[in-house]
């Protein structure tokens, strides 16, 4: 199959429209506006529905609305405007409809700037809204697989009827890559028996998020629950590369796992016992591995474009098995390679105590490089 | 000489708001002082001779609960 | 005088068809009850019941989808005409509304109101406008009179701190994309008919594609008011319509010229 430059933002769009993608509705927000304005002519290029709303808010209750109608449909933002989309996500999970979401994130908190960064692991993995509910959250680390991500969410959603999150950072979507685009699916034609088409009487159907009563709000929390161990079981996704007899593993995702493994590489070349584990579900996220990994290594070092969001969710395996050091970058600095090698020949003379919490030592490690 | 008309108010609906007794033309309806229905009101009901059927406490009625009856025109 | 039998009587009123037989939880005398009827009437009439989709609002009206026989969905608050736009973007052979409150539509949704308007979104709104916030418990409103109590401005609404009310009727008739915008009223049975005429309309106006359409239903909140309803059906009367004046604020011609 041939393969194309495309830029991030746009390849991801185009993998939604592939999938059968019946409508999009987003607001400009850098760093995922070129996905706005790709959809803005492709989507009625194809007779399909693309609207710009009149802010993320909109917009996210746009895809609500069009969720409960049973389409396929998805809208991008970015972390400020995802921050805006919490409640229409968090009512779309109450009321078990299906949709997709794209935050291409940018350093935080507040208006921050438009520079990549991974600032919004908690509020998406930790959150996506009030109220107890998971989303699934994916974080891949290239175009290729972006678009290969986005292709497939929206089965694993409707499957589920819940919220898929495809995380990147706004490197990704900014950057051209090489990509093998997926063959086109055929929009669905009829939809599912639970959407809103009009119907009369015994036939009509009522999507709400309400639960007055406590005890059926109880069982609806239950319901979810019992779905989010469903997909716990099934949905765990990461990359492991040259782990097998690894002394040292580092743990990246999304943009960090790849710089990481240009590090990596590098050790190995030098003969050192050096891996990458690359977590490419954050949620659910694969404890299970990072606890094989904690028996197997004598140190982990969590690299982020963050002040150590992941770190806590490896430490909840990790801490207590192996010594767990972190690096990271924050605002929307990229680290270099050579950055996260001197981390890996750091850990490789030395270990930091055990009673200091990683990222403590490693804001003492920053002064110099922030001050 | 005005049709004659009867109406029905559904006593489980009924809320006693009292806009069918003020808004009634022929000042007909009343609440019902002997009953209390299951949810704490005394109805509306037609006290007195003179309804024309003309549905105007219907039109008035939040709840929907009054039917409207009148008499069939002859000829 | 021989007794009147309803069996060899004609009907002239029952219950629409629309309106799901169970008691509402609005509170005795609340034109909720009339608009809702209103509504049900006329989508009955129009045989469009099946092929209707509503948005209920963050509200009293939050529960609207347990009164009606057709299918609805649950907006948060202010969000009804985006979740609207979503459907009748995706579904535009069917009929969608919204039922929203002054809350709901003139306070924290004032941008998705606007914007609906403003896109020419074919969806109908009726907008329940009863100057506070009644679920809630009868806050200050952007519809709350100038001079008028409320739990939130127990001293009257003071302009000079808290501003004057939002006439949405005349903000939204100003946008291009609205085709038909008229204020009504329910507190009498002149204005409960003309009421029902004009959401009759506004539905036709979203049967022809030709854009935006709301009714504004000044309504009455005997509760909050501390007002019998009957009480509070003068109040309107003699105080809502002066500030919010009944009126046809935009009419599409090709509904000017239409009977129904």
């Amino acid at each position: 199959m041939t393969r194309e430059l495309w830029e991030g933002n746009q390849a991801f769009a185009e993998a939604a429209v592939r999938a059968g993608l019946k409508a999009f509705f987003g607001y400009p927000i850098t760093p995922q506006t070129e996905a706005l304005e790709y959809m803005s002519s492709r989507m009625p290029e194809l007779g399909r529905v693309f609207l710009q709303a009149e802010s993320e808010l909109g917009a996210i209750n746009m895809v609500y609305g069009a969720a409960c109608a049973g389409v396929r449909v998805m809208t991008s933002t970015s972390s400020p405007g995802t921050s805006l989309m919490m409640e229409g996500l968090s009512y779309i999970a109450g009321t078990e409809v299906p949709m997709v979401l794209v935050d291409v994130v940018r350093g935080g908190p507040g208006l921050g700037n438009i520079a990549p960064s991974q600032g919004d692991y908690n509020q998406m993995v930790h959150g996506g809204g009030h109220g107890d509910y998971h989303p699934i959250v994916l974080a891949p680390a290239s175009v290729q697989e972006t678009v290969d991500t986005v292709y497939g969410i929206f089965d694993i959603v409707e499957k589920y009827n819940t919220i898929g999150v495809v995380m990147i950072d706004g490197t990704i979507g900014q950057m051209m890559e090489a990509v093998e685009m997926p063959p086109m699916m055929d929009l669905r034609k009829d939809y599912p028996d639970w959407a809103v088409t009009g119907g009369f009487g015994k036939d009509r159907k009522v999507l709400t998020s309400i639960y007055l009563d406590p005890l059926d709000m109880e069982k609806a929390n239950y319901r979810l629950m019992k779905t989010w161990q469903e997909i716990e079981r099934n949905e765990v996704r990461f990359k492991e590369y040259f782990m097998d007899d690894a002394k040292i593993a580092v743990i990246g995702f999304g943009s960090a796992g790849r710089v990481a493994l240009s590090s990596v590489r590098v050790a190995r070349a030098k003969g050192l016992p050096v891996g990458l584990m690359r977590p490419v579900s954050l949620s659910p996220f694969p404890y299970k591995a990072i606890r094989q990994i904690a028996e197997q290594v004598d140190s982990i070092l969590v690299v982020e474009m963050n002040s150590g969001m992941m770190l806590e969710d490896v430490l909840k395996e990790a801490k207590g098995r192996t010594n767990v050091e972190f690096y990271g970058r924050m605002g929307g600095v990229m680290p270099f390679p050579d950055e996260i090698t001197s981390e890996i020949n750091r850990i490789l003379k030395s270990k930091t105590d055990s009673d200091v919490h990683p990222r403590d030592s490693w804001l003492e490690r920053m002064a110099s490089i922030v001050q | 000489m005005p049709l004659k008309g009867i109406i029905t108010v559904d006593e489980n609906l009924c809320k006693a708001c009292e806009l069918c007794v003020e808004a009634c033309p022929q000042h007909v309806i009343a609440l019902d002082m002997d009953i209390i229905t299951p949810r704490g009101f005394h109805p509306a009901h037609l006290a007195e001779d003179g309804c024309t059927g003309c549905g105007i406490c219907a039109l008035v009625c939040p709840e929907a609960a009054i039917t409207v009856y009148r008499e069939k025109k002859t000829a | 005088m021989a007794t009147l039998d309803i069996k060899d009587m004609e009907i002239v009123y029952q219950r629409p068809d629309s309106l799901i037989d169970i008691n509402t939880h609005y509170c005795p005398g609340c034109t909720h009850g009339i608009a809702h009827r209103l509504v049900a009437e006329v989508l009955d009439e129009m045989n469009l019941s099946d092929k209707t989709i509503g948005v209920a609002p963050v509200g009293c009206s939050v529960f609207a989808y347990n009164y009606f026989n057709f299918d609805f969905v649950e907006a948060s608050h202010g969000r009804a005409p985006a979740m609207a736009t979503g459907i009748k973007r995706v579904r535009p052979d069917r009929v969608v509304f919204t039922y929203q409150g002054d809350g709901d539509m003139v306070s924290i949704g004032t941008g998705e109101i606007v914007a609906a308007a403003g896109r020419g979104e074919n969806i109908t709104v009726i907008f329940i406008n009863n100057a506070n916030f009644g679920m809630t418990g009868g806050q200050m409103a952007p519809t709350t009179l100038p001079g008028m109590k409320t739990s939130s401005s127990p001293n009257g609404r003071d302009v000079e701190q808290m501003g004057y009310p939002i006439r949405a009727s005349e903000l939204l008739a100003s946008q291009d994309g609205a085709s038909y915008i008229v204020r009504r009223s329910l507190h009498d049975p002149k204005n409960i008919r003309m009421a029902k005429k004009a959401i009759r309309l506004a539905f036709e106006t979203q049967l022809r594609g030709l854009g935006f359409s709301m009714v504004e239903l000044l309504s009455t909140c005997p509760t909050n008011w501390h007002l019998t309803p009957p009480k509070a059906s003068k109040w309107l009367e003699e105080k809502m319509i002066p500030y919010y004046p009944l009126n046809d604020y935009k009419v599409h011609p090709s509904i000017i010229e239409l009977k129904v």
